[in-house]
């Protein structure tokens, strides 16, 4: 893979393809985790981290068992079995090896099994036909995306917890005006769409 | 067709079998010694995360008791009843420490001169940062009540210009004396029978100029006193709860009327009574 292929790869799943405020995938975790920053960064990182191990894995199980089998109509199945067990080893591995950030993101590692984000990630790149590299590249990049979009927005609802607004916008309304905003502003990079 | 069903099945039956396996070894691999007991003490707590404690939350104040670090009669939401349970799971008895109560050193308020007018942001703490505060004596209660609010259990009042506690009320989790931004809030043990209720380091002399209830450190109660129990240290005096058995014969001569029995708001009339 070239560097011009490496970048351009890596500017449409950061920003011009960003998985939650374009594509609108993993919106779970993006509104659970992210009232403080440092909490949000944490299941940034560990998303990104899932999604690149995800990558990897169904990228291996779909060329070397699912398409010799002809079982591709399987592919969403086996991308699921094959996340949650991955999000299942990672979940120990933190709790064994990093107990901090285990704590930090407590009941919200799990909603990771369940995350469309993952599963998206495996399925675009099957459906875009990518290698094993630019499969992972997608993978940690789409997690970059990721971890961007929730870092933003959890400084941004750090700073609107000492706003005033309406009464009947606190919580969650607010948070989704926010992410409105923040996603119609990201619409604005489809401008670098000039590699393809 | 079948053949094609069989394939399928056979092929995530066994992709799920390695799985299941690779989890089962990881498990053994990345396997974390919790103690169970750590789990039986969070379900005895309220679970509010209210902080009283001292420490992050319920479960980080559960792991913190089984280590050791912390006193099972420290919940302060969970009172006896959360004490007897965690003690019994440890195995040991409870703690049989006194309970503790927040007290006000301050009888002044309304019989404290003012330096000014203070029509500012109704808290002590920004009152407090006008000029040193509206209140002529440094070590003076505010009465704006930012211990009121800062209470969770209605235990704290402003009464007569000064905060009042309400010792039935309080639980003792000092939030009122953090809080407090002259500091003047302490915990004492709730069965305390007598307190000096005045906070004041000044002379005498100037004491007497501002404040009708304040401790000039005449030094009469240490006289009287049989037991050692009270000390009159930097124009104050104190009385220390570990001697003090409550005899009550240094209220009868304070000529000040602020040392008193139990909590009783102090006001200008039950003051003036005392000193009589």
């Amino acid at each position: 893979m070239s560097l011009t292929e490496f970048f351009s790869l890596s500017l449409t799943a950061i920003l011009i393809e960003n998985f939650v405020l374009i594509k609108f995938l993993g919106i779970c975790p993006f509104l659970g985790v992210s009232k403080k920053v440092s909490t949000a960064a944490g299941m940034g990182i560990a998303v990104t981290f899932v999604m690149a191990m995800a990558s990897a894995l169904t990228y291996v199980v779909n060329t070397y068992l699912l398409v010799p089998f002809d079982l591709q109509y399987m592919q969403t199945l086996a991308f699921i079995l094959l996340i949650a067990a991955l999000v299942q080893l990672v979940e120990m591995f933190l709790q064994k090896s990093v107990p901090a950030l285990y704590q930090a993101l407590g009941i919200y590692l799990p909603l990771i099994t369940t995350n469309c984000a993952v599963l998206g990630v495996a399925i675009l790149n099957v459906d875009n036909g990518y290698n094993f590299i630019q499969s992972v590249t997608y993978g940690a990049m789409s997690g970059v995306g990721f971890l961007l979009a929730i870092v933003i927005f959890a400084s941004v609802r750090e700073r609107i917890a000492f706003c005033e607004y309406p009464k009947c916008f606190d919580g969650f309304p607010i948070a989704l005006v926010t992410a409105a905003l923040l996603s119609m502003a990201f619409m604005g990079f489809q401008g670098l769409n000039i590699f393809g | 067709m079948w053949i094609e069903i069989l394939k399928a099945a056979l092929t995530l039956g066994a992709l799920g079998l390695i799985m299941g396996v690779l989890l089962a070894v990881a498990s053994r691999i990345f396997a974390v010694h919790t103690d169970e007991r750590v789990e039986q003490i969070a379900a005895l707590l309220p679970g509010a995360n209210c902080g009283g404690c001292g420490f992050a939350g319920c479960s980080a104040y559960a792991s913190a008791v089984v280590r050791g670090e912390a006193s099972p009669s420290a919940c302060v939401a969970g009172g006896a009843a959360a004490a007897q349970g965690i003690a019994k799971i440890l195995g040991v008895d409870v703690d049989t420490r006194e309970r503790r109560v927040a007290h006000v050193y301050c009888s002044g308020g309304d019989v404290t001169a003012r330096r000014f007018q203070y029509t500012g942001v109704q808290s002590c703490f920004a009152a407090s940062r006008v000029a040193n505060g509206p209140v002529e004596c440094t070590f003076a209660c505010l009465g704006f009540g930012d211990c009121v609010k800062s209470c969770a259990f209605d235990a704290i009042h402003i009464e007569a210009g000064h905060a009042f506690v309400d010792r039935d009320r309080c639980t003792g989790c000092g939030k009122c004396a953090s809080t407090c931004p002259r500091k003047i809030i302490g915990l004492i043990p709730a069965a305390a029978p007598i307190s000096v209720n005045c906070s004041s380091r000044d002379r005498g002399a100037f004491v007497r100029s501002v404040c009708e209830a304040g401790c000039i450190g005449c030094t009469l109660c240490v006289k009287k006193c049989e037991h050692d129990a009270i000390h009159v240290v930097d124009n104050l005096a104190r009385i220390d709860y570990e001697k003090c058995v409550g005899c009550g014969e240094c209220l009868k001569v304070c000529p000040r009327g602020i040392i008193r029995e139990e909590e009783i708001l102090i006001t200008a009339a039950s003051r003036a009574e005392a000193a009589l």
